[in-house]
């Protein structure tokens, strides 16, 4: 059984092609990190997985049935920004999902119902760590307070795929590791398959327990938009992490041990120099 | 020190806030004495008592051929109008703005018609409306609203496609329809920006006012100002004057108090 097929798609804007037969199988509740450099087409391929954009050729299955043509509650999604509605308090941000799919004509619930689902919502927030701000705006949040907060109301859907586009590429590396920590014990306890897009080598290899990486394979200097991006790597992690299961090491994961340093120091980051 | 540097202490910024206000005035004093010195009868620029003695006719004494007190029917008719031709442009941009704003049908649709009227200039529309809709109130307030209107539509709807595409598909991904992406995502973040749109256009909405009255009707502000003009009533003009600036800034200030009120997430968002 599959949770996500990808069954040889292109997807091609005018004449420039972006992807070229992509295929890819993801099994349930597997953790894929899909990395590549810069405009390689990996948004463009999460995009496609959540109905935001239509492939030029090919198929994508969920489960076994061809992917509706638009996003819906079946696929969670986290960007980098824009996640947070910002008119609304966290609170209500987490209870917006719910809320609009039990009242579709005004998309807000009322007495007992929205008491319960405020509890609910109020377990989410303490879920990811929010406990104590209710009541704020995400402009008065920080930055990794705020993708906290998006996790919180994708989850409140319990979606099967959750979509994750450089969730955590704009924090700083210590918050990083805390919400690392956090999105691998979502990812334990809550029945989804992840699919993340990350520019950052040692965050795929620490998260994932596959890691799919894109590029051109071929390409043609005067013509560079001429070939798309294919699937270049596709390598599976040892030892493997299972859902739910720990590893064979007792922690939720051990530091230092899959450190890419290197990586790291040829994607450029600055928290990581290495002597060389 | 630098002159953008040079902070003011509050004592002294109060005073310069006052000080064009107090130089108005205190020049109005001396061109109205200077006048008045050479010619007692003189009408354009009448001293303060005489101002203050039309203030209470207009204001405090009774018409003596209506029984009206003409100052407060004349406020009370411009203001309907007024009131009339804001309530449905605002209620316009809120439909339309929204509309080409999120669906792509009413985009294709309206946005080349809506650029086009806005670009016809209202006061040249006005003998038109007159001949048409006569020269009652339809014509006034149906002046004011194709003045307003597609200038707030415009804005409003230029607001609604400057939210970030992420929020949509977010909405989407949250079982939100088309309406309840409306009602709650796109309206709520509008509605900061539809009532800034407001209080701007409150200016031109008096332009328009004052102009419809001035040709032909039977009370409202413009009405009064242009009919003692005839007089050279300089007396009732300036009063009338002050009092319409006076309730177009109180509407202005009003506006952006219920602003800060009703949405106090706007301001920390950098007043978006």
């Amino acid at each position: 059984m599959t949770a996500l097929s990808v069954k040889n798609i292109w997807k091609e804007y005018g004449q420039q092609v972006v992807l070229e037969n992509v295929s890819l199988e993801i099994a349930p509740r597997s953790f894929v990190a899909l990395v590549g450099p810069s405009g390689c087409g990996k948004s463009t391929l999460l995009r496609l997985l959540l109905g935001q954009e239509k492939v030029t050729r090919g198929t994508i299955l969920l489960d076994g049935t061809a992917l509706p043509d638009e996003p819906g509650p079946d696929r969670g999604v986290v960007y980098q920004k824009y996640s947070v509605f910002p008119h609304l308090t966290v609170l209500s941000n987490v209870m917006l999902g719910p809320e609009m799919q039990a009242g579709r004509i005004w998309g807000r619930s009322f007495g007992a119902a929205r008491r319960a689902l405020a509890d609910t919502a109020r377990a989410m927030i303490a879920e990811v760590g929010l406990a104590g701000s209710e009541d704020k705006y995400p402009a008065q949040l920080s930055g990794g307070m705020q993708q906290r907060l998006a996790l919180a109301q994708a989850l409140m859907m319990q979606p099967r795929v959750l979509l994750l586009d450089e969730p955590f590429g704009a924090l700083d590396p210590g918050i990083r590791s805390d919400i690392h920590r956090l999105m691998l014990r979502l990812w334990n306890e809550l029945p989804m398959t992840v699919v993340m897009v990350t520019h950052d080598l040692r965050e795929a290899f620490t998260l994932g327990t596959r890691v799919v990486a894109l590029g051109r394979t071929r390409t043609l200097p005067e013509d560079v938009m001429r070939y798309g991006a294919a699937i270049t790597k596709d390598i599976d992690i040892w030892p493997p992490r299972k859902a739910g299961a720990s590893t064979i090491f007792q922690t939720e994961y051990a530091l230092g041990w899959d450190d890419l340093t290197p990586h790291g120091a040829a994607t450029g980051r600055p928290d990581q120099r290495t002597e060389t | 020190m630098r002159l953008i540097n040079q902070h003011l202490s509050p004592p002294a910024a109060t005073a310069l806030k006052f000080a064009p206000f107090a130089l108005l005035i205190l020049a109005y004093l001396l061109g109205s004495a200077s006048r008045l010195a050479e010619n007692p009868n003189d009408k354009l620029l009448p001293a303060f008592s005489s101002i203050a003695a039309a203030v209470d006719l207009m204001a405090f004494t009774p018409d003596r051929r209506t029984g009206d007190y003409l100052l407060w029917t004349d406020t009370w008719s411009s203001l309907k109008r007024l009131g009339a031709g804001l309530g449905i442009s605002t209620a316009l941009a809120l439909v339309i703005g929204i509309g080409i704003g999120i669906l792509p049908f009413f985009r294709a649709l309206l946005v080349p018609f809506v650029s086009f009227v806005s670009m016809v200039p209202p006061l040249a529309l006005l003998p038109i409306l007159f001949i048409s809709l006569g020269l009652g109130e339809t014509s006034k307030i149906a002046l004011i609203v194709i003045g307003v209107a597609p200038i707030m539509i415009r804005d409003l709807a230029q607001t609604v496609l400057a939210l970030p595409r992420e929020q949509i598909v977010k909405a989407e991904t949250l079982s939100a329809s088309s309406w309840l992406i409306a009602i709650r995502i796109v309206l709520p973040q509008a509605m900061p920006r539809l009532l800034s749109s407001l209080r701007l256009q409150l200016g031109p909405a008096f332009l328009f006012l004052i102009a419809a009255e001035a040709i032909s009707a039977d009370s409202g502000l413009g009405y009064r100002i242009f009919l003692v003009r005839r007089y050279l009533s300089m007396d009732v003009i300036f009063p009338y004057v002050a009092w319409i600036t006076f309730l177009a800034a109180s509407a202005d200030f009003a506006i952006d108090r219920l602003h800060r009120k009703l949405f106090p997430w706007s301001e920390l968002e950098g007043g978006r």
